[in-house]
C-alpha cells in the first residue's frame, strides 16, 4: 500500500494526517504534489501527523526534507506529529531531529505554530 | 535461480528486472529468510530497509533503469549471520566521494542518504566491484544464539 493523505483545517493551521507507507515512487510523489498543492493554495503552516505512517525510506525523507525547504522558503512553517519509534530511530540517525520540530500531542502543536 | 534450503543452512538467488517493482520482491524474500532464520521484528524492519536501499540504488543509479541490466539478489542465512549481497550492472561508484549527509551543509539536501542507512541497520556493509561490471553490496546481519 502507497501512502493515503487527508488534509484537515485546525484554526489555521493545514494537518496533512498520512497513512501507509512513504517511500520511492508512488508514495513520495503522491505526498509532495500534496505538499506543494498546499503551498499554491496559500497553506503555510502545516503539521505532518505521521501516526499511521507504518515505512519511510531515504526518499521518503528527502520528500519531508524538500516539504520543509519548500515551505520555509515560502515564509511558512512545517512540522511533524506523532512520530513512531521507527520514524524517530531514522531522524536521530539522519540528524533531521535538529531540523524539524516535532510535537506529540496535536493540540500543543497547532498552537506552536506563530 | 536456485532456492537451496538444507537443515539449519538456506540460500536463495534471484534475478531481478532494473524496476521500482523488484524493490518490493526483493525486500520480501529477505524478510522472508529473515523470519525463518528467526530474526526479530524491529531488526527484520531494519534489514529490510538495508535491503530496500540496496535495491533502489541497483535499480536507480546503477542501472538507471535499464531493462537490458539486471539486478542479483542473494540472500543466505546459518546459525550465526544472514548474508545479502545485491549487485548491479551499472559504472559502479566510490562511496568516500559521496558527500557526508550528517554534515551541517548537507542536512537540507534531498537525497544522499541511503547508504548512511544502510550502514546504520546492519552489522556489516561492504562495496565491491562486481566482475565483469557492475557493482555489489555486500550486507550482514549478525543473529542471536537460539
Amino acid at each position: 500500500m502507497s501512502v493515503k493523505l487527508n488534509i484537515r483545517q485546525v484554526g489555521d493551521v493545514s494537518v496533512l494526517d498520512a497513512v501507509g507507507r512513504i517511500t520511492l515512487g508512488e508514495g513520495s510523489s503522491t505526498f509532495r504534489e500534496t505538499v506543494r498543492d498546499l503551498i499554491a493554495k496559500g497553506n503555510k503552516k502545516i503539521l505532518v501527523n505521521l501516526a499511521e505512517v507504518s515505512y519511510i525510506d531515504s526518499s521518503g525523507i528527502g520528500e519531508l526534507v524538500s516539504a520543509f525547504t519548500t515551505v520555509t522558503n515560502h515564509g511558512g512553517q512545517l512540522k511533524l506529529l506523532s512520530l513512531n519509534k521507527r520514524v524517530k530511530d531514522l531522524l536521530q540517525i539522519t540528524k533531521l531531529y535538529t531540523v524539524f520540530e516535532v510535537h506529540e500531542e496535536e493540540g500543543a502543536a497547532v498552537r506552536s505554530f506563530t | 535461480m536456485p532456492d537451496h534450503s538444507s537443515g539449519s543452512a538456506t540460500r536463495v538467488e534471484r534475478l531481478l528486472a532494473s524496476n521500482l517493482d523488484s524493490v518490493d520482491i526483493g525486500e520480501g524474500l529477505v524478510l522472508e529468510v529473515a523470519l525463518k532464520a528467526g530474526l526479530e521484528e524491529d531488526e527484520r524492519h531494519r534489514l529490510g530497509m538495508a535491503v530496500r536501499e540496496s535495491l533502489v540504488n541497483a535499480v536507480v543509479h546503477g542501472n538507471r533503469y535499464d531493462a537490458r541490466k539486471k539486478v542479483f539478489l542473494s540472500v543466505s542465512a546459518n546459525r550465526d549471520r544472514l548474508t545479502v549481497t545485491v549487485g548491479d550492472e551499472g559504472e559502479g561508484f566510490d562511496p568516500s566521494a559521496l558527500p557526508d549527509p550528517l554534515a551541517e551543509e548537507n542536512l537540507l539536501r534531498q537525497s544522499g542518504r541511503g547508504l548512511l542507512l544502510i550502514q546504520a541497520f546492519v552489522d556489516e556493509f561492504e562495496v565491491r566491484r562486481r566482475e565483469p561490471v557492475g557493482t555489489q553490496v555486500l550486507l550482514v546481519k549478525r543473529l542471536a544464539p537460539a
